[in-house]
């Protein structure tokens, strides 16, 4: 068994910490490990990619493309760009919050219709999950634990191998004291939504 | 949660995460750096908690210093570790060229982080030759296991020979994650003491000479170590006709995508096993070198097979069969599915038929160097201006708005070259650098300029800390860490002691007095300084001193003509349907923006 995971989004959204929780529940079922993380300049508010592989033989830090099984997208035009990673049968869950470059902020350059984007990765993939984490985060009580939802959902999805509360143990570890609740309640509502969707 | 000191279990390590933990296990007990990523992390973690691993830990002020400092305590028996990214190498080439001649008595190994695909560096360069060039012994890892379990073996053979040992890695092995089981610590001596030896440690050229024999000499041992290294060994049956020679994080892309071949995995690439590579290739009929950038490895396959009277087709980069430039993937393994076995991969979906905005790295929000940037740019006018840009966040002005960038070499060459273009053109030229690069070489760029009367405007892009590679101290902080606290250099202080004519220092977020003082700098007949004295935001948003203000737009005066837009650029100003608003969660409430608007139309809230 080999399973890749591709996160992608923008500096800032919690991608390097989605992608500790994951690796770390990983290791907790005994599978190998090697993941793949982009730190410096490209922080800076650029694009953020980070690959986590487990299994039973995997060494490699990098992944071919198309050969993603899951795409974790934390932002919406990121995940478009990153398509290229998986392929039709792989499951791409698209967070629909977007991050606005900064040239989209200054009215230089345009940020497609969300819709848009949808359809574009439904045109090429049939499992695609879609979540506004940012609101679901919000209901639990606070924006920044969107990143938890977003664990949940991944958690959730059918046939994803690493176990639920593998993954809610790991997040416990991974966050600070106080906001341990607001995490786990983020955690369970992203759980429940994917189970729904 | 990642805890280096922790005495034994398995943690999911960054690279740089353990090597630390290697450094801990070999018995380190001094290290030094100057931070550049992919290395940076390193030093973060040993800033942290290397006082408590019983190593002393600094950051020197450039690499060079970084390695002698590193030089000495080795050469005083005690086990150091000197850490840069490549192009760090060649800021401290010079003294160690002369260090393999003396060579260190407790074991030194000097980690050169390389950076293929250029992630966060303005070149590739492949600094697997400074080995050769500098006669010293070199070790890859492939993995960040590999990194840790290697560190332990370097140190013996670092001691064996009497040598400093290059241990190169590259982003793919900085930046990757792996599981890392934890060991009990080597107790090793932190106190050392120099013997004195003037033939062996005072390089005068009658005493060199020698030297250079005694070097020669330690790397026919060198070679013999290699030969019987662990760290180079066949990976298959040995029963193929075709044999993949590799090293480095390439390893893991052949061992896990390509099936049928023998592997030959070299970590101990200098001196490469020349026997053992004679004996992999005799035999078989086709051997591919696998290894990123320059063909090190394959070079020195065509060497032996010339030596040892062997002939073998190689495939290779010398064939055009692998490319020079770029870091591999896995994907690099289908350039020779004519040759060997490679997995088949699904086909990628298609680039989305959606425009995609672009999103390059940028200037945080409320970043003092926007303000800056853009008084400069109104204080230019529309003088021909050579923006003599450096190494550090202030590169991301070279983009719109700003596009304040024309010329970038390395770490302080702005500077040199600003003086080099106000004597050989009619055009002004300014050059931008930060306060830790200042210190890191700026200084005898600024003195030179005084010493030729040099015409040119420097600007120190103080924001008192190393921001890029992830917030370092420098001089300029001083320094609160590891049980030594030490006074802040003032920059002022220096550029009036250097006795430079013109230096302001100015606080960048009042932009239109920073454009005033900038116009009298570049007026100034001779070398001016202006100093930007403004903390990053990020560093006090991590300290906690970010006190918390927003700006706000006051629609019924906004006109809507866009100059705090065009001007600051701010990543928390967005144009909504030509409406001027404020995103909350970025905004910083630096105040920026309605420094610059004409009709006062934004303030800032408490």
């Amino acid at each position: 068994m080999k399973y890749t995971v591709q996160i992608v989004g923008v500096g800032g959204q919690g991608v390097l910490l989605a992608s500790m929780v994951l690796g770390n529940a990983a290791m907790k079922e005994g599978y190998k490990v090697a993941m793949s993380e982009v730190h410096g300049m490209a922080q800076r508010g650029g694009s953020v990619l980070c690959t986590l592989r487990f299994g039973d033989d995997v060494i490699s830090p990098l992944e071919a493309k198309g050969n993603a099984d899951l795409i974790m997208g934390f932002e919406p035009a990121e995940t478009c760009r990153n398509l290229p990673l998986g392929n039709k049968n792989s499951v791409v869950v698209m967070n629909l919050d977007p991050v606005y470059p900064s040239m989209v902020a200054a009215g230089m350059e345009e940020y497609p219709k969300i819709k848009d984007l949808i359809a574009s990765a439904k045109k090429v993939n049939d499992n695609v999950v879609t979540v506004e984490a940012t609101s679901i985060a919000l209901k639990a009580g606070k924006a920044v634990v969107a990143n938890a939802v977003m664990i949940g959902v991944v958690a959730g999805i059918k046939g994803f191998p690493l176990k639920k509360d593998v993954l809610r143990e790991t997040l416990k570890e991974n966050v600070p004291e106080k906001f341990l609740d607001l995490n786990l309640k983020a955690f369970e509502m992203g759980y429940e939504y994917s189970n729904k969707a | 949660m990642v805890d280096l000191l922790a005495d034994s279990g398995k943690q999911l390590l960054l690279g740089n995460e353990a090597i630390v933990r290697g450094l801990i296990e070999s018995g380190v007990r001094f290290a030094s750096t100057y931070p550049g990523t992919p290395s940076s992390e390193v030093g973060n973690n040993l800033e942290k908690m290397g006082d408590k691993a019983g190593i002393y830990f600094e950051f020197s002020s450039n690499e060079k210093i970084a390695l002698e400092v590193s030089a000495a305590a080795a050469s005083a028996g005690v086990r150091s570790f000197v850490f840069m990214k490549h192009v760090g190498l060649n800021v401290a080439a010079d003294p160690l060229m002369t260090l393999a001649y003396a060579g260190v008595e407790g074991g030194m190994l000097v980690m050169t982080a390389d950076d293929p695909s250029c992630h966060s560096s303005q070149n590739e360069q492949d600094n697997r030759y400074y080995s050769q060039l500098s006669l010293l012994p070199m070790m890859e890892p492939s993995t960040p296991e590999e990194a840790k379990e290697m560190l332990q073996y370097a140190y013996q053979t670092s001691e064996d020979l009497k040598l400093p040992l290059i241990f190169r890695t590259t982003t793919r092995v900085n930046h990757a994650r792996g599981i890392i089981e934890f060991r009990k610590p080597l107790d090793k001596p932190a106190v050392g003491h120099f013997n004195k030896d003037f033939k062996r440690f005072v390089n005068i050229p009658a005493n060199a000479r020698t030297n250079r024999v005694i070097l020669l000499e330690k790397n026919k041992k060198a070679l013999e170590l290699s030969e019987r290294s662990p760290f180079n060994f066949i990976d298959g049956k040995g029963d193929s006709n075709v044999g993949i020679i590799t090293s480095g994080v390439s390893y893991t892309y052949v061992k896990e995508f390509t099936k049928g071949a023998d592997i030959l995995k070299i970590g101990f690439t200098n001196p490469v096993p020349e026997k053992k590579i004679a004996d992999f290739i005799k035999g078989k009929k086709r051997i591919i070198v696998v290894e990123e950038l320059d063909p090190y490895l394959e070079d020195q396959v065509y060497r032996i097979m010339g030596q040892y009277g062997i002939s073998v087709e190689v495939i290779g980069k010398r064939n055009g069969f692998l490319p020079k430039e770029w870091e591999f993937s896995p994907d690099t393994m289908r350039k020779l599915s004519d040759f060997i076995e490679v997995a088949k991969f699904p086909e990628a979906m298609p680039v989305s038929d959606v425009k995609l905005p672009s999103r390059p790295p940028t200037l945080c929000a409320g970043c003092p160097h926007r303000g800056l940037f853009a008084a400069t740019k109104k204080a230019v006018g529309k003088k021909d201006v050579i923006y003599c840009s450096d190494i550090g966040c202030y590169t991301l002005g070279g983009q719109p708005p700003f596009n304040e960038a024309d010329f970038i070499i390395c770490m302080g060459g702005g500077s040199g070259a600003a003086g080099g273009f106000s004597e050989s053109t009619d055009q002004k030229a300014i050059s931008f650098l930060g306060d830790s690069t200042f210190f890191h070489s700026g200084i005898p760029s600024l003195i030179s300029a005084k010493f030729n009367n040099h015409k040119f405007t420097m600007v120190v892009l103080d924001n008192r800390t190393t921001a890029m590679t992830g917030h370092q101290p420098n001089p300029g902080t001083g320094r609160h860490f590891g049980g030594v606290e030490t006074e802040m250099v003032d920059i002022e202080a220096i550029v009036k002691a250097i006795g430079i004519g013109f230096v302001e220092t100015v606080d960048s977020y009042d932009v239109k007095k920073v454009e005033q003082v900038m116009k009298r700098a570049l007026d100034y007949d001779g070398v001016s300084v202006v100093i930007s004295k403004c903390p990053c935001p990020l560093v006090l948003k991590k300290e906690k001193k970010l006190v918390p203000k927003l700006c706000e737009v006051d629609q019924s005066k906004c006109i809507q003509c866009m100059t705090c837009l065009k001007m600051i650029a701010c990543p928390a100003l967005m144009n909504k349907n030509g409406k001027i608003v404020v995103d909350e969660t970025q905004c910083i409430g630096c105040g920026m923006c309605a420094n610059v608007c004409p009709k006062d139309a934004i303030g800032v809230k408490q």
